[in-house]
C-alpha cells in the first residue's frame, strides 16, 4: 500500500511524525535546568541559540549555570568583577570549566562574541545601553553556535525574562541568628507565551542550592531561646 | 665447585684475541670526578662542599667529600656507622636527576674542546684521545687541558684523567691517577694485573672469584678464555677480555641536543613595546620553527628581557596548549607592559627565549576530524587574552582564608594555580553557608547608622552601641530590617604587617537584600552582597 492509498487522517499523522523526527534531528535539545525552573521556562530548559534576560542575577544566575556545568559544558561569565566563585561552587558550578572575564570594559561585546565561539553558556553584564544592532549581531552568532546567552539586565530580543521578587531571608532576626536561606518568587515572562509563570522557590537553601518552597504556617510570637 | 683448569686452546679458537691488533692505536681518555653526587649537590645548591658531606642511597653511603673520607667515612658504609665516625656529617639523599643535570655542564665544557663525548654515568665521561692529543701535543697535555677547561667552567673540582687502550683500562687508570694517569699502549694487561677483581663491577662474579682463589685481575686474566666462558657464560667472557686489557667497547659519542634557546640583541636599544614585538617576530618564528623541526611542542616558556641599565625582566609563561609564534609575541608584549616603569626604566637591548618544558609534538597535532571542546575553548580564551591582556581571562580556584575575596584565587588562563593555603582547613571565623553570590574584590565603604543618625560602633568590650537602623551605600539609604553580629575575627596577631582585627555583621535591608558588613577600626565596609 503506498502513501496515496492511505486514509487522509492517517496520512497526515504519518507526515507530521516524519517532520517531527527531522526537526528533532536539527534542533538541539535544550540545556537542562533545575526541575523547578524547567516548569517555568517555555521549553523546559535553556533553548540553544537564544538569549535570556535576568533581573536580579546573583543566586539565580548561579542556579542557571549549575545544571549545564554539571553536564560537562563550559560556562563563561563576562563583565562581573564581583562574581562569587565560592558560592558558584556551592551552587554546583564546576570551577574548572568556568572562564571569567571580569573587566572587559568597552570590549564586552567583542569578548562575548568570541566566547560564544566555543562556550555553550555565556553570562554577561553589559556596560551601558545595548543597541538593537549589537543585539542582532550577537543573536546571529548565538543561533550559529547554538549557545545560550544569559544577560544580567534588559536585552532587546530575549527569549524570556526571568526576575526575582518578594525576597524573604530567614534565619536572621534583630540582633541574633544568621542568614540561613531565602525565599523568592521567580517570575518568567516569555516572548512566545503571553502568560507569566511564577513560582515560590528557596534560593539559596542553607547549602547554597535551589529548592521548591514548602508552604509553612507562620508561627508568630515564638522565638528560639537558649 | 670445580676450579676452571687452565688448558691450552688453539690460537684461532681464542675469542677476542684479535681485538688488540685490530684496534691498536684507538686510545681512550676517561674523565672521572670522585664523589660526583656531592659536587653536584654543591653546584646545584650553591653550597660549599669543603666539609663532611655524604650522599646516601638505600641507607648506604654512595659518595662522600674528602673531608668526610678523612674522618673515616667510606662508600658502602651504613649511614649510622658513617655518622658515628663523623658526627658532624651532613647526610643528603641521592638524586640521580641532579647528578645528571649538573654533569651536563662538564660534558658541555669538554665538548667545546673535543667532540664525541660519551657519558658513562654521572661523574664519568669518555672520549677518544687521539684527536685532542694530536692537536695539543701529548696525551698528558690533552688531559691537563681538559681538566683546566672543567675547572674554568665549574670552579675547583677534583677531576682525574686516565688514558689507556680501551675504556675499562682508562677508567682504572683514572681511579689510580693523581690527577693524570697514562697507561702506555700495549701495557694495559700489566697495569691491570695487580688490581683486585672487585674492579670488574659484577657482584656475583667478584664475590665468587676470591673464593676460587682468584684475587687479582692478573689471576683472572691468566685463566683460559674458553674455560671462563664455559663456567661463567658470555658475561664472564666479556669481563675476562676486560681483565686482559683488551676491552672491545668503543667510545660511543653522544649527539649533542639541538640548541633551542634563542637570543636576539637590539641595536640600538628599543624603547617601545610595539617595536620590540615587531622586531622579534622573525626570531620568534625561528624559535618555534626549530622546536617544531625537532618534533617538540613548547608548553612552558621563559622570556628574559634585558634593559640598557642591566635590568633583567624574566618570567616563565605556561599554556595548556602549545605556544605558537603569535602567542609568544603576546607574552613578550604583556611582560614588557607589566614591567614598564617599575622594573624596567630603559630601552631593551636583548631578548632571550628558552623552552622550559617541551612535549612531543604528536600529542598536540589537531585531530583529523577537528579538535575537541577543550582545544577550542583554549583557542578562544587565548584570543580573548590577546585582546584584553594576560589577566583578562581567569579561572577561579578556592583557597584558604577567612575573607571571601581572599578565598577565591583568580588564576590567569594558562597559569598554574598557586594556592597559598588549603581551603579544607577549618578556618574559624569564616562566613557560614550559604555564601554570598556577589563578593566585592575591593570592600566598599558604607555607613551603618542608628535611628538618631549616629554611626553604630563597638565599645571596648565588643558590645554594640546603638541599634542599626539605616544602611547607607553610596547615595542610597536602606532601612535595616534585620541584622546579626558582631562576629569578631582577629587573625595573625604575630605578624604586624598582616594582622587584621575586625567584626562581621549580616544586615538585611527592607527590600530583602542581605549584606555582609565588616567593622574595622571604627569604619564600616561591605565585603559582599547576598544577591
Amino acid at each position: 500500500m503506498t502513501l496515496s492509498e492511505l486514509p487522509r487522517t492517517e496520512l497526515l499523522a504519518r507526515l507530521r511524525a516524519q517532520v517531527a523526527v527531522k526537526e528533532a534531528r536539527i534542533r538541539q535539545a535544550p540545556f537542562p535546568v533545575h526541575p523547578e525552573l524547567a516548569a517555568l521556562l517555555p521549553d523546559g530548559g535553556l533553548r540553544p541559540g537564544s538569549a535570556y534576560s535576568l533581573t536580579g542575577a546573583g543566586a539565580l544566575l548561579l542556579a542557571l549555570l549549575a545544571e549545564p556545568s554539571r553536564e560537562g559544558h563550559w560556562c563563561g561569565v563576562v563583565g562581573m568583577p564581583d562574581f562569587g566563585a565560592e558560592a558558584a561552587a556551592q551552587a554546583g558550578v564546576a570551577l574548572d570549566r568556568l572562564a571569567l572575564v571580569p573587566e572587559p570594559a568597552e570590549q564586552w561585546l567583542a569578548t562575548t562574541a568570541a566566547l560564544l565561539e566555543a562556550l555553550p553558556i555565556v553570562a554577561v553584564r553589559p556596560t551601558g545601553r545595548v543597541s538593537e544592532g549589537d543585539a542582532a549581531k550577537l543573536m546571529s552568532r548565538l543561533r550559529d553556535r547554538e549557545a545560550v546567552l544569559l544577560v544580567d539586565g534588559p536585552w532587546p530580543r530575549a527569549e524570556a525574562q526571568l526576575s526575582v521578587s518578594n525576597l524573604r531571608w530567614s534565619g536572621v532576626g534583630v540582633g541574633y541568628g544568621y542568614l540561613s536561606s531565602r525565599e523568592v518568587t521567580v517570575t518568567v515572562s516569555s516572548r512566545r507565551s503571553p502568560l507569566r509563570r511564577s513560582a515560590r522557590l528557596v534560593l539559596p537553601t542553607p547549602n547554597g542550592r535551589m529548592a521548591a518552597a514548602v508552604a509553612v504556617e507562620p508561627v508568630s510570637g515564638l522565638r528560639a531561646v537558649g | 665447585m670445580a676450579r676452571p683448569t687452565p688448558a691450552t686452546v688453539p690460537e684461532e679458537r681464542r675469542e677476542g684475541a684479535g681485538f688488540a691488533s685490530r684496534r691498536a692505536g684507538d686510545r681512550c681518555l676517561v674523565l672521572w670526578f670522585p664523589g660526583w653526587p656531592v659536587t653536584a649537590w654543591a653546584l646545584s645548591e650553591g653550597e660549599d662542599a669543603a666539609r663532611p658531606v655524604a650522599v646516601v642511597s638505600a641507607n648506604r653511603i654512595v659518595a662522600c667529600s674528602p673531608e668526610a673520607a678523612a674522618e673515616g667515612v667510606a662508600t658502602g658504609q651504613r649511614r649510622r656507622e658513617a655518622q658515628s665516625r663523623c658526627p658532624s656529617l651532613l647526610v643528603l639523599p641521592a638524586d640521580e636527576a641532579r647528578d645528571n643535570r649538573e654533569f651536563a655542564q662538564v660534558v658541555e665544557s669538554v665538548e667545546r674542546l673535543a667532540p664525541g663525548v660519551q657519558v658513562v654515568r654521572p661523574g664519568v665521561c669518555a672520549l677518544r684521545a687521539r684527536g685532542l692529543s694530536g692537536y695539543v701535543g701529548t696525551e698528558a697535555e690533552a688531559a691537563e687541558v681538559l681538566l683546566e677547561a672543567v675547572v674554568v667552567a665549574l670552579g675547583p673540582t677534583s677531576g682525574r684523567v686516565g688514558v689507556a687502550d680501551g675504556m675499562f683500562t682508562a677508567l682504572q687508570a683514572a681511579y689510580a691517577a693523581n690527577p693524570v694517569g697514562i697507561v702506555p699502549t700495549g701495557s694495559a694487561a700489566s697495569f691491570l694485573a695487580p688490581l683486585p677483581v672487585s674492579r670488574l663491577g659484577d657482584e656475583s662474579l667478584t664475590t665468587l672469584l676470591p673464593r676460587l682463589g682468584v684475587h687479582t685481575l692478573g689471576d683472572f686474566a691468566a685463566l683460559d678464555a674458553a674455560a671462563v666462558r664455559d663456567r661463567f657464560g658470555q658475561q664472564g667472557l666479556r669481563l675476562h677480555i676486560q681483565a686482559c686489557g683488551q676491552d672491545p667497547s668503543l667510545v660511543q659519542p653522544r649527539v649533542p641536543p639541538p640548541e633551542l634557546t634563542r637570543q636576539l640583541d637590539f641595536e640600538p636599544p628599543l624603547a617601545l613595546v610595539d617595536q620590540v614585538a615587531f622586531t622579534s617576530r622573525a626570531k620568534v618564528e625561528e624559535f618555534i620553527g626549530a622546536l617544531t623541526a625537532a618534533g617538540l611542542a613548547c608548553t612552558e616558556l621563559r622570556v628574559e628581557l634585558t634593559g640598557e641599565l642591566d635590568e633583567l625582566v624574566a618570567r616563565t609563561w605556561l599554556t595548556p596548549g602549545v605556544f605558537e609564534p603569535a602567542a609568544v609575541i603576546d607574552r613578550i608584549r604583556w611582560q614588557l607592559q607589566a614591567a614598564a616603569g617599575g622594573q624596567l626604566n630603559s630601552g631593551i637591548v636583548s631578548l632571550r627565549l628558552e623552552p622550559v618544558a617541551v612535549d612531543a609534538l604528536v600529542n598536540h597535532v589537531p585531530g583529523l576530524f577537528g579538535s575537541g571542546t577543550d582545544e577550542r575553548v583554549h583557542h578562544v580564551l587565548s584570543r580573548v587574552q590577546a585582546m584584553l591582556g594576560h589577566d583578562g581571562v581567569v579561572t577561579p580556584r578556592i583557597g584558604g582564608g577567612r575573607w571571601l575575596a581572599e578565598r577565591q584565587v583568580m588564576v590567569p588562563w594558562g597559569d598554574r594555580p598557586v594556592l597559598g593555603t588549603p581551603a579544607e582547613r577549618p578556618w574559624p571565623g569564616r562566613v557560614p553557608d550559604p555564601l554570598p553570590a556577589a563578593v566585592f574584590a575591593e570592600p566598599r565603604p558604607v555607613q551603618l547608622q542608628a535611628k538618631d543618625g549616629e554611626a553604630v560602633r563597638l565599645d571596648d568590650r565588643g558590645q554594640l552601641c546603638g541599634q542599626p537602623s539605616v544602611l547607607r551605600v553610596g547615595e542610597e539609604r536602606l532601612a535595616v530590617a534585620g541584622w546579626a553580629g558582631p562576629w569578631p575575627i582577629d587573625e595573625r596577631a604575630w605578624d604586624p604587617a598582616r594582622h587584621r582585627s575586625a567584626s562581621r555583621f549580616q544586615v538585611v535591608d527592607d527590600a530583602g537584600t542581605a549584606w555582609l558588613l565588616v567593622l574595622q577600626a571604627g569604619r564600616w565596609w561591605a565585603e559582599a552582597r547576598y544577591d
